[in-house]
């Protein structure tokens, strides 16, 4: 398709139609009660936080400001990263099209004058949107709950440290992380009845990554993440292998190779959709 | 695909569909033209697989389908002209009877205002203007119907597939329907109802399909299609002042099979094989002057006994 036809297209139609979509999804699955454990997941960092923050505050946890950044380091990369943000994405991503197959409802989507690419997006947009709301949201109150006891100086910290720059490296991190396991569980979800054992397979072929030749070590969401975080983790033992970063890739690398990963699966994903059919009772 | 796709009607060129290794449809060729069709046929006889192939929701294992000329492969193009009234009774949930229409409507490329616009005219063509802003979920059957027929028909298509379109309507509301679809189809619309309430299918369409197996067994106007079953006497109630006379008349014709004097004494129900030969004797009859006569109809030119005649009651093609 030359430059000229790609122009000709009408994007704006395809817009207003994604963007449908994604409203119509949003307001089915945003409020959703089926999605607690996702809420839960989510909630996580904000709970530790708080609960780090009201213990200190009342004295029973002695911590300083350094101390609790690297805390928050440590729960952002092990648990959240690795699986609050990994679970939640699955639960999100997969069900776009799988829920809606087991609900019986696709075919309204199958039945408008709309181009099942576009259907695809928008469902991608949706999850997106959902998903960077609620992880993005979590890790920024977290950031910010995790030392709030610390007053003045965290503050300080905040505005006229690094504290600011390092809140926005998490978030960056965070909507990449929704960007690109989004992509993947789409897919999952378009390809496997139960995408759980292929998430399964992932997050052991993520876990896996510093291991791995370094190569293989880019086809890996976690390896453009970690280079991302805005700090190292010092673990020991085996639990070393999951923050160190041996090989970190620049971040105008990073940023933009994970963006054109996610968009290359998204095509695979749209395809895929465009090829399936509608046959609620099998 | 053919090189120049038919523009006009819905066209099967020898389409066969398998589930597996389960026969849906198998090699079907037919061209629906404008006006009412039926799909009739017993359960698993490739009705649903039909429209399903029609409207692109499954693909054919063999040969093409275009729908004025588009194929159906192409949802963007194809529903700007058709809509599909499933049989599926699903909603999505959380959403009002409102926001369900609206939200599909803005998917159709609808501006927000214009697609609440048209929701707000379809809910009110089908009588739900007053469940509007209710959650869709807790709609009864009827209402669940209807609001899947206004999102079918909010948009004007101009083919409307309709599978088991007045199941859970009330007498009402099935009869504001069905008046609906006649007059959709008298605009020259391609309106296509599968039923199974064969009476009502007579009173709506103009052409039928009977389908058995998954195989098409006769297509036309109903009509064309009764003519066309000659190993089955024709059925005609003649209306007349003196049946027992009448009857001794026409049992001289050899190809007269049955002539029974109707239960209100006031006609004959007659089975021929030569309805030519009968009428010229009926003639004969009124021109000797023995016998006054009302009316003379054809008493099986229905969807009901096609149907009995073509697929039997237990579904089993003759």
């Amino acid at each position: 398709m030359s430059a000229a036809e790609i122009k000709s297209q009408p994007w704006n139609l395809w817009t207003r139609q994604a963007m449908a979509v994604a409203r119509l999804e949003l307001s089915r699955n945003f409020f959703n009660r089926r999605a607690w454990w996702i809420y839960f997941l989510a909630a996580g960092p904000i709970f530790l936080t708080v609960m780090h923050s009201l213990l200190a505050a009342r004295g029973k946890w002695s911590c300083t400001l350094p101390a609790d950044m690297m805390a928050y380091a440590t729960i952002f990369q092990v648990y959240y990263l690795r699986l609050g943000i990994f679970f939640g994405c699955v639960g999100i991503f997969s069900n776009l099209f799988r829920g809606e197959v087991l609900e019986k409802t696709l075919h309204y989507y199958f039945l408008s004058p709309v181009r099942r690419e576009v259907v695809a997006t928008g469902k991608y947009l949706s999850g997106l949107i959902m998903a960077v709301v609620l992880f993005g949201g979590s890790t920024g109150v977290a950031y910010l709950a995790i030392a709030w006891h610390h007053g003045a100086a965290y503050q300080e910290y905040l505005l006229k440290g690094p504290g600011l720059t390092q809140f926005g490296q998490y978030i960056v991190v965070t909507s990449l992380a929704c960007l690109g396991y989004g992509s993947i569980f789409l897919l999952f979800g378009l390809i496997i009845r139960n995408p759980m054992v292929p998430a399964a397979l992932l997050m052991i072929w993520e876990a896996g990554n510093p291991v791995l030749p370094a190569l293989l070590k880019k086809f890996s969401v976690i390896f453009y993440l970690k280079s991302l975080c805005p700090l190292d983790v010092p673990l020991s033992g085996p639990m070393a292998l999951i923050a160190v970063n041996a090989d970190p890739t620049p971040a105008w690398l990073a940023i933009p190779g994970l963006m054109l990963v996610s968009a290359a699966i998204l095509f695979v994903a749209s395809r895929q959709v465009r090829k399936m059919e509608v046959m609620y009772s099998e | 695909m053919s090189e120049t796709p038919n523009t006009s009607g819905i066209v099967f060129d020898n389409v066969s569909r398998f589930y597996g290794e389960v026969l849906g449809i198998n090699k079907v060729s037919l061209t629906i033209p404008p006006g009412v069709t039926s799909l009739v046929g017993p359960n698993g006889s490739g009705k649903t697989t039909l429209m399903n192939l029609m409207t692109g929701l499954i693909r054919p294992t063999r040969g093409s389908i275009t729908v004025l000329g588009i194929p159906t492969d192409r949802p963007e193009k194809l529903f700007g002209k058709v809509g599909y009234c499933t049989q599926v009774d699903a909603f999505p949930r959380g959403l009002t009877g409102f926001q369900f229409l609206s939200g599909y409507l803005a998917v159709h490329g609808h501006s927000v205002s214009r697609a609440k616009e048209l929701a707000g005219q379809s809910l009110e063509r089908m009588g739900l203007a007053d469940a509007a802003h209710r959650p869709v979920l807790g709609y009864s059957k009827g209402m669940r119907q209807r609001i899947k027929l206004a999102l079918a028909i909010a948009h004007e298509p101009d083919v409307l597939v309709l599978d088991e379109p007045l199941n859970g309507l009330d007498p009402m509301a099935r009869s504001e329907t069905i008046a609906l679809f006649r007059q959709w189809g008298e605009q020259g619309r391609y309106v296509i109802v599968s039923s199974h309430i064969l009476h009502e299918v007579d009173r709506i369409s103009d052409q039928v399909i009977l389908l058995s197996y998954g195989y098409v067994v006769a297509e036309g106007q109903i009509q064309g299609v009764r003519s066309e079953v000659k190993e089955q006497p024709i059925q005609i109630l003649i209306r007349c002042d003196r049946p027992s006379e009448l009857a001794s008349r026409l049992f001289t014709q050899d190809s007269l099979v049955e002539a029974r004097v109707h239960e209100d004494g006031r006609g004959l129900l007659v089975r021929t094989r030569d309805a030519e030969a009968l009428y010229l004797l009926l003639n004969r009859a009124v021109v000797d002057g023995g016998v006054q006569l009302e009316s003379v109809a054809p008493a099986d030119e229905d969807v009901n006994s096609v149907y009995r005649y073509l697929i039997g009651h237990d579904g089993s093609t003759t």
